[in-house]
């Protein structure tokens, strides 16, 4: 219940309510609990309601957090360890 | 897919698994109890084989944080009487529907015997029905943490507006801070039969709703760090390494690396509806950790019109547990299902015994599907 994929949002829609794809799946998504939500937003969907929006720039910034988890990894190599 | 594929890249989990291994060393053999409180997390770590990247002295405790599994077996009765009703269609989300509750009845049991359950997948589509069904009583069976409760909200309101008299909702939410504060508070107690614990991962969905603020009571009150995570394998290693980073330079606050959904407040207009809505019971049971206080809710006065626990009378007794079962204690990190002796043998996904056996997210079908524990299995 609780995993929920990222949907992008393909359409805004009356009362509401946007239409979404999740690979190639079209959802309808009730966007009553977040606001200013545009096509190519990236939606945290649960129970057919959007719970959060995506931040594009934070997402980033997590992808460089892994992509550095590796340098102490080679600093201890360097020293001999591991 | 945008957003999942490079959460997923295994040449940086290799490399995030590598940092785990140095950063565990640097323990001295120390070991890191870290519980992930979420059964999305619990799902996804069996689901991409997690246990196997880390080193022995990493040890994931699974916690109370899957929906299904939480909620006692006298509700689940109730939600049976209900619907045996006549003239009432109980709408339901799938996995509750199959879960036993006493004498091993349950929803899909009493659909097959005659009660009209429908299984939904949003609480939208039972105010259809009400709307569709005008001479049925449809009453939503709603259950969930901080996550489904809003949408809860959201249709309450709705009904209200369109004027519907034939909606009602069986609430059954709970809250997870609640659940978090008896964790620690029980951990210190060396009779609870919980497990001490070095820190948390944190939920994912539940905090894009309450923030990561309400976590501040671990680090604050009990010394405990927290790392909020997202669900994607590199999410769930990155969290474990900050973790560890964490114990080892003794420190504990709430960290987020979930940043690209969660922030400090979280969501307010959720939260406000929420306010709005419903109000704290003095307290609600919890399968295996007990009862609560002021962790679960109701809905308020101004919504009693359609509150079903107000509108039909209910007569449900306590029941007693299947003693072999081990849910209560899997759910409080206690005992792990390879512990049950049911597990595998008499129980399974097609014959579930235990509530942790029917969602993906309990931890005793985790295990079994992605084929954990069928020996005493150390690594998880
Ligand atoms: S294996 Fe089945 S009976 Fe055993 S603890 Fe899990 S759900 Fe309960």
């Amino acid at each position: 219940m609780c995993l929920a994929i990222p949907a992008c949002v393909v359409e805004l829609l009356p009362d509401g309510m946007a239409m979404t794809d999740i690979g190639g799946v079209r959802r309808p998504v009730s966007l009553a609990l977040v606001d200013d939500v545009g096509l190519g937003d990236y939606l945290i969907v649960h129970v057919g309601f959007a719970l959060s929006k995506l931040d594009p720039e934070e997402a980033q910034k997590t992808l460089d957090l892994f992509t550095e988890a590796g340098v102490p990894v080679r600093a201890a190599e360097a020293k001999g360890g591991v | 897919m945008k957003y999942i594929e490079e959460f997923r890249d295994r040449a940086l989990a290799d490399k995030l698994a590598e940092a785990i291994r140095v950063e565990a060393q640097a323990g001295r053999g120390r070991l890191y109890r870290l519980m992930e409180f979420c059964g999305g997390h619990t799902h996804a770590i069996f689901r991409f084989g997690l246990p196997d990247l880390l080193p022995p002295q990493v040890k994931l405790v699974h916690g109370p944080g899957c929906p299904v599994c939480v909620l006692p077996m006298a509700r689940i009765d109730a939600a049976i009487q209900i619907a045996q009703i006549p003239d009432v269609v109980l709408c339901s989300y799938g996995d509750m529907m199959r879960v036993p509750g006493g004498k091993r009845m349950s929803l899909m049991k009493a659909k097959a015997s005659g009660a009209d359950v429908r299984m939904v997948t949003s609480p939208a589509e039972a105010i259809n029905l009400a709307q569709s069904l005008p001479d049925k009583q449809i009453v939503f069976f709603a259950i969930g943490f901080e996550t489904t409760t809003p949408p809860t909200a959201v249709v309450l309101k709705q009904a209200r507006a369109l004027g519907l008299k034939n909606f009602s909702v069986f609430c059954n939410h709970v809250l997870t801070p609640p659940a978090l504060r008896w964790l620690l508070e029980s951990g210190k107690d060396a009779d609870a039969d919980v497990p001490e614990l070095d820190g948390f991962i944190g939920p994912s969905h539940v905090s894009a709703i309450i923030g990561t603020k309400p976590y501040e009571i671990a680090t604050s009150d009990y010394g405990k760090p927290v790392v909020i995570a997202g669900f994607e394998p590199l999410d769930v290693l990155q969290s474990i390494l900050m973790l560890l980073r964490q114990v080892n330079s003794g420190q504990a606050k709430v960290e987020n690396e979930y940043a690209r959904a969660v922030t400090r407040g979280g969501n307010i207009k959720a939260q406000e509806l929420m306010r709005e809505v419903f109000f704290l019971r003095d307290a609600f049971e919890w399968r295996g950790l007990g009862s609560l206080p002021h962790s679960g809710l109701r809905l308020n006065d101004s919504f009693a019109a359609m509150d079903a626990e107000r509108r039909f009378p209910l007569t449900v007794e306590a029941v007693q547990e299947n003693r072999a079962c081990q849910c209560p204690a899997i759910l409080r990190g206690a005992k792990q299902p390879a512990d049950c002796p049911l597990f595998g043998k008499v129980c399974t996904p097609d014959n579930p015994i235990g509530s942790c056996m029917v969602s993906s997210e309990g931890s005793c079908a985790a295990w079994y599907s992605y084929g954990r524990g069928r020996k005493n299995d150390e690594a998880a």
